[in-house]
């Protein structure tokens, strides 16, 4: 099989003038995702996948590098890139709320020359999928979040796309509205003769379950390209802590330790949670020293297994926040 | 174009509110004008200026803010990006929200027409039915063609162009001549008018429909001529216009920027 995307050294610049430094969104990206392959990107907000989305979905030019999608240059060839892709983000609110759920579907299926009667049927399989049949008839207006995000899963695929951006698909959902998309994505990829996901999640362990590779991208940058378990076998050398602590001031100083590669601190409570990766076990003595002299105290400590969660805070130097 | 004419039906269909305020109320701007013109004692054939200019009022707003600016709000609610990556052509997009529009723009057309003809008793002949009517369709064609070109600009701005359309709204109705002959504007305000459809198309629906009283600007036939070049123009400029801004809000990163 070929390439469903391929980047190269692809930068994209927003504003800049004589007196003021341009944004570098995305700096010297290379990239290949194959078909059939269900792709991950992680990275913190601001990392630049947005940007790169937009670039893959023909709604933006790079500034400068080549980035091909289906084998079509997106510069050059977007009208032969369109019919084969389309896009879901988590909390869009697109469509007419006056409109059914069906009829929504039924005019993004039009947008894409999806014959009427092939369209209902596609609708109706995939309301069903997801749990959505007996809402068909309802007004867009009337339904919850977690039913417009499913239908906004449902309209990107009635059309059938050869490659998919999937933004944050399940980003606030309930567990089984995420569990039903999950097994839809990876049920779809598998079926499908190179049928290709791009996904961006905020969520680990949807990358670690779903992905078969994950770059990890921060400021414009891929820190790092591989399968789950390869990047987390890469970490396996570092040791990774989860530390729970009485809340101190002073407690994000624990990234400066020495031998500290990265933490993850979620302070929120009457206690805070720490995830630590460090370079060798003995890093964490200086640690503990470090919060009994700043007042804190640490409630419990256990070693971990790495995580992509762990690979992440390794190559950022922070958690996904 | 089917797609995107669909919600405006079935919006129309769903909300009735909009046959009364549709109906009802342009009536009530007409009325201020003809009881105006009663009251200076201008000649009765003023009602009927006023009452057609009334009736061609709903397709230059559909054009305005249905049309043209509806990017903005497909803008805002993450609909246009969707629209964008989709295969369509822009134009199909566009004619489909005129195509889903003109049904209630037509029966506020033709309602504000028909009542005010009836309360106002204003008289109109028909002289020729077929120039008639192509002199309303090529102002049409021209006038959603302009819009067409206009909604180009959404594609790069967003409140700028939003400003833009609400400066235009209410000069035209002054410069195009809608309830009164342009002609009273001089010959060379009116000529630059003329680049609006709407105000040759009024003229000569006038000159149609109220003979010799209408106070014409030009002939007929030669304002036949230019809307048809004015439709051409427009409908081949929406094209390229389209293009080009579609190519520079993609450059420019702003064609999918919401908050503008």
């Amino acid at each position: 099989m070929g390439n469903a995307i391929e980047c190269r050294n692809l930068t994209r610049h927003f504003g800049g003038n004589r007196k003021k430094e341009p944004t570098v969104a995305l700096d010297d990206v290379n990239l290949t995702v194959e078909e059939g392959e269900l792709f991950g990107l992680l990275g913190p907000n601001g990392a630049g996948k947005t940007t790169l989305l937009k670039i893959l979905a023909t709604l933006l030019l790079p500034t400068s590098g080549s980035v091909s999608v289906l084998g079509y240059d997106v510069q050059k060839d977007a009208q032969k890139i369109r019919p084969r892709i389309n896009m879901v983000s988590g909390g869009e609110v697109s469509g007419y709320g006056l409109l059914t759920v069906r009829e929504n579907l039924w005019m993004f299926s039009q947008f894409y020359g999806v014959p009427g009667s092939e369209a209902r049927e596609r609708i109706d399989e995939l309301l069903e999928t997801f749990s959505l049949l007996d809402k068909a008839e309802a007004k867009v207006r009337t339904i919850s979040t977690g039913q417009r995000q499913r239908m906004n899963v449902v309209r990107g695929f009635i059309t059938d796309p050869d490659l998919i951006f999937l933004d944050e698909p399940t980003l606030g959902l309930d567990v089984s509205s995420s569990r039903t998309i999950r097994d839809y994505i990876r049920k779809w990829v598998r079926d499908g003769s190179g049928k290709t996901v791009l996904l961006t999640t905020h969520y680990m362990m949807e990358a670690e379950e779903l992905c078969d590779r994950v770059a990890v991208i921060d400021r414009g940058r891929i820190l790092a390209c591989d399968s789950p378990q390869n990047l987390k076998r890469g970490v396996r050398k570092d040791s990774a802590f989860t530390l729970e602590l009485t809340p101190f001031a002073g407690i994000e100083e624990i990234a400066a330790v020495e031998g500290v590669r990265g933490t993850s601190i979620d302070s929120g409570g009457s206690k805070a949670t720490v995830r630590i990766v460090t370079e060798d076990e003995s890093a964490i003595a200086d640690v503990i020293s470090l919060i009994s002299r700043k007042g804190g105290k640490v409630l419990s400590m256990t070693k971990a297994e790495p995580t992509l969660e762990d690979v992440f805070i390794q190559l950022v130097g922070r958690g996904l926040v | 174009m089917v797609g995107r004419a669909y919600p405006r039906v079935i919006g129309g269909v769903r909300e009735p509110s909009w046959l009364f305020f549709d109906t009802f109320l342009p009536l009530l701007g007409i009325a201020a004008f003809i009881l105006y013109y009663q009251a200076i004692g201008a000649p009765e054939v003023f009602a009927g200026f006023v009452v057609l200019g009334g009736a061609m009022t709903a397709y230059w707003l559909n054009v305005l803010w249905s049309m043209a600016a509806q990017f903005y709000w497909e803008k805002e609610v993450g609909n246009l990006q969707l629209y964008l990556m989709a295969p369509m052509s822009r134009m199909a997009v566009l004619a489909g929200m005129a195509l889903g529009g003109m049904f209630f723009t037509s029966v506020r057309a033709f309602s504000t027409l028909l009542l005010g003809i009836i309360i106002f008793q204003v008289e109109m002949v028909v002289t020729s039915p077929v120039s008639l009517a192509l002199v309303f369709v090529l102002t049409l064609i021209a006038l959603y063609g302009m819009g067409m070109m206009f909604s180009s600009l959404y594609l790069l701005y967003g409140r700028e162009a939003w400003h833009l359309s609400s400066l235009f709204q209410e000069p035209i109705y002054l410069v195009s001549g809608f309830y009164f002959p342009v002609r009273a504007l001089g010959f060379w305000v009116a000529l630059a008018a003329s680049i609006i459809p709407i105000t040759l198309g009024l003229d000569a629906m006038r000159q149609l429909l109220f003979g010799q009283e209408s106070m014409g600007f030009l002939p007929i036939d030669t304002e036949i001529l230019i809307l048809l070049a004015l439709a051409i123009f427009f409908i081949i400029g929406a094209r390229f216009a389209l293009n080009f801004m579609e190519y520079l809000g993609k450059r420019e990163g702003r064609l999918t920027l919401r908050w503008q």
